[in-house]
C-alpha cells in the first residue's frame, strides 16, 4: 500500500466569536486526515461542527492553530487564494443542495467549475459525467426544481465532485432527506471514497455516524471522542 | 506549505453576462417591472428630443423657404400711434433703400365683400377688402390654389383674388364666378393658398391698386408694406425702415419680421421641451431608485446563492461584478426598450405632423449612456454589499 498523503491538518484550532460574552465555538481542536478517507464529524446541535466545517472549507478564519488544506497553511493566504483553493481542492454538499432553481440539473453541476477559467461547453462535458457518477446521467436536463430530495442531492454531490477535488465537505446530506434516500446519498459519498477522494460528513445524526470507519464527536467545540471502527484502514 | 502554485480563480466574460442573467431568469416579473422605470425615463428623454428636434428641422425648412429677409412695414394704430396709414409716399420710398429687392404695398379698401347682393350688408363673415401690388403674391412667397394672380391687366379691372379663409367662408371654391364686391359684381380670378407669414391675408378679398381706386374710390394710402431686403443686410434695412416710410414721425411706423413669430413660437416650444426633459429625468432617478431597490432585496433573498458561489470559488470581486451586471443588464434592458419607444413615438407623431422624423445620435447613445450610469450607480450599493457578505453568514442565513 503506497503511503498516503495528509490533505487536511488541524493543529489547536480556536474559532472565537466577538460576541458578549465571546463564544468559543472551536476550542483546540486537533486531527489530521488522510487522503480517502471517510471522516465523520458528529455532535449535538450548537456543539460547534458547522464552524469547524467552515474552518475547514476555509469558508472562515481560525482565530489561532493551524489549518493546513492540502498542504497549504490557510491562515497565510489572501482572501483571493482562499477562492483559488476552495474552486480546485474543496467540494461542498450542503443539507439544503443549494441548487440555482431555474437551472438544469447539467447547469447546476457545470457551475462547480464556473470559476476555474474553463469554458462553458468544457464545463458541461464534465458535468455530464459527474451527473453519470452519482447516477444521474438520464435527469441532466431536468430543472432543479423538479428533481425529488433525493435527486437534488445527487446533484449537489455531483457538483461537489466534478472539479475532482482533494475533500468533499458534507454538511447534514441527509438532513432533508428520508431514511431510505438518505442512506443511498451515504451510499454514493461511500463510493466516492472507494474511488479515491476523501469525504468529511459532518452530522447530528449519531446512527450515521455509526456506520462511518473514523468518527470525531465534538461537544462545546471540544474532541470528545475520537473513534475508529475495528478493520477501518487509516 | 505545498509548493504547488494555486491558480487563481477567475471568471471568463462571457460567464459574466451569464451569472448577471441569473436573477432576470429566475424573476422574470420583477426584472421586467424593475426595467419599466427606466424604459419610461429613457422613452421620455428621446421622445421630446426626437420631436423637438423634428419640429426644429420643419421650422428651418418653413423658413429656408419662405426666407427670413421679408419685412413688413405697419402704421401704428391706437392714440398718439396715428391714423392707421402709411404716407403714400412709403412704398416708393422705401423701395429706394439699396438692398430693398421688392415691396408690395396693401391697403384696406373701405367696402365687404359677399356671396351674392342678396346678402344683408352686416353678414361680413368677417372679410375685409385689400387692395395690394401684383409682386405681392412673390414677396409672401404665396401660392395659387386656384385660378391665377393679377397681372397688370387684371389689377386694373374688377377682378379679385380670395385669400384662403375668405374663399372657404363665402362658399367658393374654384375660380371663374363673381362675387359681390362693394358695388359690383366682381369676377374671381383666383383663389390663394394659405400665407404662413400673413395670415391676415387669408381672410381678405384682394383686388388691384387700379381697381380700387377706379371702381371703389380707394386712395391707395397703404397701411402695410412688405419688403424684401438682400438677406445679408436684413438687419440694417430694418434700422432704416421706420424713417423711410414716414419721415415726420417715425414713431408711428412698425417694423417686424413675419418669420420672428414662427422662431418666437419655437423658443416657447423649447421651454416646454426642457420641461419635459427635467420630467424624463425625474423618472429615470426614479426608476434608478426601483432598480437599487430591487437589487438590494435580491441580495438579501439570495444570500445562500452568494454563500454558494463563495463555497465553489468565486472571490468577493466576482460576486460584486455579478450584481453589478445584473443591475447593468436591467437598466440596458430599460434603456433600449426606452429608446424603441421613444423613436416610435417621434414617429408616429412626426408623421402625423409630416414633419421628416428626426433622432438624433445623441439622443439614442445619450439615452443608453444614462441607463448605463442610472445602471451602474444602483448597482454599485447592493453590489458592494453582496460581496462584503461573510460566505458563512450567507450560508447560514440563506
Amino acid at each position: 500500500m503506497s503511503a498516503s498523503r495528509t490533505v487536511l491538518r488541524l493543529e489547536d484550532v480556536v474559532k472565537v466569536y466577538d460576541s458578549t460574552p465571546p463564544v468559543r465555538a472551536v476550542d483546540g481542536i486537533s486531527f489530521t486526515v488522510e487522503e480517502g478517507e471517510l471522516l465523520g464529524v458528529v455532535g449535538p446541535s450548537g456543539s460547534g461542527k458547522s464552524t469547524l466545517l467552515h474552518v475547514m472549507g476555509t469558508l472562515d478564519r481560525a482565530s489561532s492553530g493551524l489549518v493546513e488544506v492540502v498542504g497549504y497553511d490557510v491562515s497565510k493566504l489572501s482572501d483571493r487564494k482562499l477562492s483559488s483553493l476552495r474552486s480546485r481542492h474543496i467540494g461542498f454538499v450542503f443539507q439544503q443542495f443549494h441548487l440555482l432553481s431555474g437551472y438544469t440539473a447539467l447547469d447546476n453541476v457545470a457551475d462547480g467549475l464556473l470559476y476555474t477559467g474553463l469554458p462553458l461547453d468544457e464545463r458541461r462535458f464534465h458535468a455530464a459525467v459527474a451527473l453519470d457518477r452519482v447516477g444521474m446521467g438520464h435527469r441532466l436536463d431536468h430543472l432543479a426544481t423538479k428533481l425529488s430530495g433525493g435527486e437534488r442531492q445527487r446533484v449537489a454531490v455531483a457538483r461537489a465532485i466534478i472539479g475532482s477535488p482533494e475533500i468533499v465537505l458534507a454538511d447534514e446530506p441527509t438532513g432533508n432527506l428520508d431514511t431510505a434516500t438518505g442512506d443511498s446519498v451515504m451510499a454514493l459519498l461511500r463510493e466516492l471514497v472507494d474511488m479515491g477522494t476523501t469525504v468529511i460528513v459532518i452530522t447530528h445524526d449519531r446512527e450515521i455516524a455509526d456506520g462511518l470507519p473514523r468518527t470525531i464527536a465534538i461537544r462545546d467545540g471540544k474532541i470528545e471522542r475520537e473513534t475508529v471502527a475495528a478493520g477501518a484502514a487509516i | 506549505m505545498s509548493d504547488q502554485k494555486l491558480v487563481a480563480s477567475k471568471l471568463h466574460a462571457a460567464d459574466v453576462g451569464r451569472t448577471a442573467a441569473v436573477g432576470l431568469r429566475s424573476r422574470k416579473t420583477r426584472a421586467f417591472l424593475s426595467a419599466v422605470g427606466i424604459a419610461i425615463g429613457i422613452a421620455a428623454m428621446v421622445a421630446v428630443l426626437g420631436l423637438s428636434e423634428s419640429s426644429k428641422s420643419e421650422l428651418l425648412a418653413t423658413l429656408d423657404r419662405l426666407g427670413t429677409n421679408l419685412i413688413a412695414v405697419q402704421a401704428g394704430e391706437g392714440i398718439g400711434r396715428g391714423s392707421g396709414e402709411l404716407p403714400d409716399t412709403a412704398a416708393p420710398m422705401i423701395s429706394r433703400i439699396g438692398p430693398v429687392e421688392q415691396t408690395a404695398a396693401v391697403a384696406s379698401v373701405d367696402a365687404n365683400v359677399y356671396r351674392t347682393d342678396l346678402m344683408p350688408e352686416d353678414r361680413t363673415n368677417g372679410l375685409s377688402v385689400q387692395a395690394v401690388d401684383i409682386t405681392l403674391l412673390d414677396a409672401l412667397a404665396g401660392t395659387v390654389a386656384d385660378g391665377r394672380w393679377f397681372d397688370e391687366a387684371s389689377a386694373s379691372f374688377p377682378t379679385v383674388v380670395l385669400g384662403s379663409v375668405a374663399a372657404e367662408r363665402l362658399g367658393i371654391d374654384e375660380a371663374g364666378g363673381d362675387v359681390w364686391l362693394g358695388d359690383e359684381w366682381v369676377t374671381v380670378i383666383g383663389i390663394l393658398d394659405e400665407f404662413e407669414l400673413s395670415p391676415d391675408l387669408d381672410r381678405a378679398a384682394l383686388i388691384g391698386f387700379g381697381a380700387a381706386e377706379q371702381y371703389f374710390d380707394s386712395d391707395g394710402v397703404p397701411s402695410t408694406v412688405y419688403v424684401r431686403a438682400d438677406p445679408e443686410y436684413t438687419d440694417e434695412v430694418m434700422g432704416v425702415l421706420a424713417a423711410t416710410a414716414n419721415p415726420i414721425n417715425p414713431e408711428e411706423v412698425e417694423v417686424s419680421r413675419p418669420t420672428d413669430a414662427l422662431e418666437a413660437r419655437e423658443a416657447a416650444d423649447d421651454t416646454l421641451t426642457a420641461l419635459f426633459l427635467g420630467l424624463g429625468a425625474v423618472a429615470l432617478f426614479v426608476g434608478g431608485v426601483g432598480i437599487a431597490n430591487v437589487m438590494v432585496i435580491s441580495v438579501l433573498e439570495r444570500r445562500a446563492e452568494i454563500g454558494l458561489r463563495r463555497a465553489i470559488g468565486a472571490t468577493k470581486r466576482h460576486i460584486a461584478v455579478q450584481f453589478l451586471g445584473e443591475a447593468l443588464l436591467l437598466s440596458i434592458l430599460g434603456g433600449v426598450v426606452g429608446v424603441g419607444l421613444g423613436y416610435l413615438i417621434t414617429a408616429i407623431w412626426s408623421s402625423y405632423r409630416e414633419w421628416d422624423v428626426l433622432v438624433s445620435q445623441l439622443a439614442v447613445f445619450g439615452g443608453l449612456g444614462a441607463a448605463l450610469i442610472i445602471g451602474s450607480l444602483a448597482g454599485l450599493y447592493p453590489a458592494v454589499r453582496a460581496s462584503r457578505m461573510s460566505p458563512t453568514e450567507a450560508l447560514r442565513t440563506g
